[in-house]
């Protein structure tokens, strides 16, 4: 399909350690850096291509540019002084991190949370999965040229974290779901404002799917471009909408729900063919999920009832030895928290899967030999990467 | 790819129409209701205990003096200044604020030309100030329980006709869980007057480390296990807690440590004296004021004596306190500790009668006088003169000390202090074990909300029997024909003070009650006996209004005495503790300005 069709025979050779063995000195290769600044880069990373022609021979992924040692600033906070950072070790969706990090200290802790506060959660949850997924739909159209879409879904982000604003008291790191419960009550009127914007929303979608998946020039840069083999799911850790689209039909809410999921009804969206144009048509599919989602926690969750559990003096909170995963699954796939406890007011140990990690560094070198220049950008952004995740 | 796929794209140009989405001017949206946004600071129901500081995860607030605020009770007179270089605006100082004074406003913009502003101190003068709108905390969210850990307590009906401590003191569970509503703000050690480190001992609690607790009683306070149960507790009034509901139950907590740690390793950890170091001190009186002097002098290595009026050690915390609030062997166990130091203790010596202060003077580089308030003061009111009637002072001490005492029916109490229910619940007791019924009526001044003794007297002292008649004067004891006490007349209370505050009760004498009993105890206050000093001593010291005048380090104004406790200043055991250590100081100075000289 694609006009550019190199002469494979001239490319390098692996090396006896497997990697290949570039001659910059002969002319025929470039390097050349997509990132850390770069348009076609989600966030502060950078993919440093050897290039042949217009095809890529080979990619490596650089991080580091956003490290915080966020881990270990962990270890340095008591129980109820780490809730204000986790959020920002992912800002797109960062209340997963909330979550995850909250379910882990009540499970070592024993502490029960309030049946309201679960449902405040998976709200919450819903609506940042809703807005990541604004982000993603804006960064695969703007990686392909197609401004358009980006700006549309800033707007509905932008309504969304209106939503944001008056429920939790903040737009983008809302420091609402904490240990032992929420911080508050649905304001009134709350949910006739949040259908609001889920049909305004589902106008925008719609102009989506026309100008985006009813587009040919979409469909012929994503069709089987970016294929990931499923037999690698498992070796490079794959998970969420980039496992749903080759097929395996992954989701953390179905297969080990937490939260209220198993009282919700949703079918997680999937695809088969495994590449870009799937990636993105199961995300687009999992938007609606979220928007009837969010309809349905609205209308079933309680009217009313205590958000929070009665917690111990977070000023000299001590947890008892004690370790636990918690895991949910993100707008990117399982996203996890791994945290160690040793009785005293501090966390031992907290490591933060985020699905980016495998994602974008070893699976994007794996994938970007043989691609296209202009293929990069897209590739990268269908695997929905997002760096700060990747530096905990 | 079909020709549809080229066109639809097109629809986009729909919205060329539409009008735009975006807010042209930003600057004045109004954020949301419970925005998180700048600071607000209520100065005046702020106290300053720093627990936003404590919380803040960025270091961002810092506690600082601020012109127009003082330091006072309960008030360290700092407020939090918050740095906005650091701030990350989770509101977690908001959560745990102690009175709720900390809050955000939704205002979020601000612009200014000097970095340095945005380090600044909520509550002066910033243009949110009084925005109502912003972060306010949810109900329910108190930061450290408003209630008090519960505690066993003997039943009113099984205390009636004996001296058996009421209170059960804390168990493990009830003391951590009271420890843990501990938010460590030190509001409680500036009021204390020996300044006992409590935040730390509760933590000692919490960390189940009885150890080091009893360590931390011990370097501000040899009487911990009396404090433990009979302290006035003033720090209780300055709690932090008490913004949200009780304030932290400290006495008990220091009970729990010192009932947790076995006598021996109590002498153990307090250790032992330094090496005598030749000087040699006299106290006269064995209360708490002249034995925490004692056990001063005695741990730096001076030879200390104390001579005690009465058969055994302990002044008021024996003769005046009932068992069932202080058992004796608990004052036996601080006492001990102090004779472990090396303090020798001789009984039954009165001073000026057994021995004369002279020679105290003669035989030792310094004398304090620990003498107390031994003489209970009269009404004078016509009729109190003679037998039935007596001093509640005198009562107790020959109840402590297994004495007869006459125990009629009926018998009224004047006084609506601590030392009238605790004569009147004693009598209360007496009356029951002899007659099998209570018969004690309490008169006091003050109407019922301005009692003078704590309010749990009130309610147990009714709950043994006590009948309490607020806002009465006593005007008369009444007699019959042969002279025994039949009653007490008196005429209800108007007033107390006149306008210029001064004591000057008014009565309406048309309301007038006569309140029955064989016997009027009077319990409205003591006085110091100083008969011990004789006439030429007592001519050359300096007096402050009937009282022995001292400096700060309770010095009077003979180089050789000291003087400390009720008989100078008082007005209770943590009191006598704290200036203990003070006259015990300045009588190191001048033993060791004496050693320099010689
Ligand atoms: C009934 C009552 C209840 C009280 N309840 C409490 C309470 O619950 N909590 C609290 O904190 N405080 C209480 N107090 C107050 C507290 O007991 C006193 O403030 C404290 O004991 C004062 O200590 P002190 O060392 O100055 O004097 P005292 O404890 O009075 O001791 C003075 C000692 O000196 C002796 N003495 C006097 N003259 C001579 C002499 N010439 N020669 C030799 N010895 C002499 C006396 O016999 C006495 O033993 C109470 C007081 C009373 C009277």
């Amino acid at each position: 399909m694609l006009s550019f069709q190199p002469d494979r025979s001239q490319y390098p050779q692996p090396g006896p350690d497997g990697r290949l063995e570039v001659d910059l000195e002969t002319g025929k290769y470039l390097k050349l850096w997509q990132g850390p600044n770069h348009p076609g880069i989600t966030g502060n990373m950078s993919v440093e291509l050897t290039v042949c022609g217009d095809e890529v021979v080979e990619g490596k992924t650089h991080v580091g540019y956003l490290h915080r040692g966020f881990e270990k600033l962990m270890e340095r906070r008591t129980f109820i002084q780490v809730f204000p950072i986790v959020c920002r070790v992912c800002v797109p969706e960062p209340d997963f991190n909330e979550y995850c990090y909250a379910a882990a200290v009540e499970e070592l802790a024993g502490i029960e949370v309030p049946e309201m506060a679960t449902w405040m959660r998976t709200l919450i949850l819903e609506m940042g999965r809703f807005n990541s997924y604004m982000m993603f739909l804006g960064g695969i159209s703007g990686s392909l040229g197609l401004g358009l879409v980006g700006q549309w879904m800033t707007y509905v982000r932008d309504l969304m974290l209106d939503r944001f604003e008056e429920l939790t008291g903040a737009r983008i790191y809302h420091m609402f779901i904490l240990p032992g419960g929420v911080r508050g009550h649905l304001p009134e009127g709350f949910a006739a404002r949040m259908e609001e914007v889920l049909q305004t929303a589902e106008k925008y979608l719609a102009d989506v799917d026309r100008v985006m998946f009813s587009n040919s020039v979409f469909r012929l840069r994503t069709e089987g471009v970016g294929v990931i083999d499923p037999a690698l799911f498992e070796r490079f850790g794959v998970t969420g909408p980039n496992a749903r689209a080759g097929g395996v039909v992954k989701d953390v809410r179905k297969d080990s729900p937490y939260l209220v999921y198993d009282q919700l009804d949703f079918i997680p969206a999937s695809g088969k063919d495994s590449d870009i144009f799937t990636r993105v048509k199961v995300r687009r599919a999992d938007i609606d999920n979220s928007i009837g989602l969010i309809r349905q926690i609205l209308e079933k969750m309680p009217k009313s009832g205590p958000v929070m559990a009665r917690l111990p003096n977070v000023l000299h909170w001590k947890i008892p030895r004690g370790e636990t995963y918690i895991k949910g699954e993100c707008s990117r796939g399982e996203y996890g928290y791994y945290m160690v406890t040793d009785g005293s007011g501090y966390p031992r140990r907290i490591n933060v899967r985020g699905p980016s990690y495998t994602h974008a560094m070893a699976l994007l070198e794996h994938l970007i030999p043989g691609t296209n220049i202009s293929d990069v950008a897209a590739l990268m952004v269908s695997l929905h990467t997002y760096p700060p995740e990747i530096e905990r | 790819m079909s020709l549809r796929e080229v066109l639809t794209p097109f629809t986009a140009w729909k919205h060329v129409l539409d009008a735009p989405v975006t807010i042209p001017d930003p600057i004045g949206r109004e954020a949301a209701e419970r925005y998180r946004g700048f600071h607000q600071n209520d100065m005046e129901t702020c106290i300053g205990c720093g627990t936003c500081e404590a919380i803040c995860q960025n270091g961002a607030i810092d506690m600082v003096p601020v012109e127009g605020q003082v330091t006072e009770k309960g008030d360290s007179g700092l407020r939090p200044m918050i740095d906005y270089g650091r701030c990350c605006w989770c509101a977690l100082c908001v959560d745990v604020c102690m009175t709720g004074s900390l809050t955000m406003s939704n205002e979020y913009t601000w612009v200014d030309t000097d970095p340095d502003a945005f380090r600044f101190i909520p509550g002066l003068e910033e243009p949110w100030k009084d925005k109502e709108a912003g972060y306010r905390r949810e109900g329910g969210r108190e930061l450290s329980g408003t209630k008090r850990s519960h505690m066993g307590e003997l039943a009113p009906a099984l205390r009636g006709d004996n001296f058996s401590e009421i209170c059960a003191g804390f168990t493990r569970e009830e003391a951590i869980l009271e420890a843990d509503r501990c938010v460590e703000c030190g509001l409680c050690v500036a009021t204390c007057p020996a300044h006992m480190s409590i935040p730390d001992y509760i933590a000692a609690v919490r960390d189940q480390d009885y150890d080091r607790g009893l360590q931390l009683l011990y370097e501000t306070n040899p009487f911990s296990e009396v404090c433990g149960r009979i302290c006035t507790h003033k720090c209780e009034t300055s709690c932090a807690a008490l913004h949200e509901g009780d304030p932290i139950a400290i006495r008990w907590l220091k009970r729990h440590i010192i009932d947790n740690v076995p006598m021996e390793r109590r002498l153990e950890l307090v250790g032992g004296a330094k090496p005598a170091n030749g000087h040699r001190v006299a106290i006269v009186g064995a209360g708490p004021g002249g034995l925490t002097a004692a056990y001063d002098l005695a741990r730096e290595g001076c030879a200390v004596t104390v001579f005690e009026a009465l058969a055994a050690p302990g002044g008021m915390m024996r003769y005046g306190i009932p068992e069932y609030r202080l058992p004796y062997d608990a004052l036996d166990r601080d006492v001990a500790v102090i004779q472990a130091m090396g303090v020798e203790i001789r009984c039954n010596m009165r001073v000026g009668r057994d021995i004369a202060l002279d020679d105290l003077k003669r035989d030792h580089d310094a004398v304090i006088l620990a003498i107390g308030l031994q003489m209970g003061r009269g009404t004078r009111i016509p009729g109190s003169e003679g037998p039935g009637v007596e001093k509640a002072v005198d009562l107790l001490r020959r109840i402590t000390a297994g004495e007869d005492v006459p125990v009629p029916e009926r018998v009224v109490v004047i006084g609506g202090g601590n030392v009238a229910f605790d004569i009147a619940r004693s009598m209360a007791r007496l009356q029951k074990a002899t007659h099998g019924t209570v018969g004690v009526t309490l008169t006091a001044l003050e109407d019922r909300a301005h009692f003078l003794a704590d309010a749990e007297e009130l309610i147990e002292g009714a709950e043994e029997g006590v009948e309490i008649i607020d806002k009465r004067g006593p005007q008369e004891v009444m007699r019959d024909a042969s002279g025994a006490v039949t009653g007490l007349r008196s005429w209800a209370v108007t007033s107390i003070f006149d306008d210029q505050g001064r004591f000057a009760p008014a009565y309406d004498q048309a309301d007038e009650r006569v309140h029955e009993g064989a016997m009027v105890i009077e319990a409205i206050g003591q006085m110091a006996d100083v008969s011990l000093l004789g006439a030429e001593l007592t001519e050359a010291l300096d007096w402050n209004r009937g009282r022995i005048a001292i400096d700060a380090g309770f010095r009077t104004s003979e180089p050789w005495l000291f003087a400390v406790g009720d008989a100078v200043k008082g007005p209770d055991v943590i009191n006598a503790v704290a200036d203990g250590h003070r006259v015990a100081q300045s009588v190191m100075e001048r033993v060791s300005l004496q050693e320099g000289i010689s």
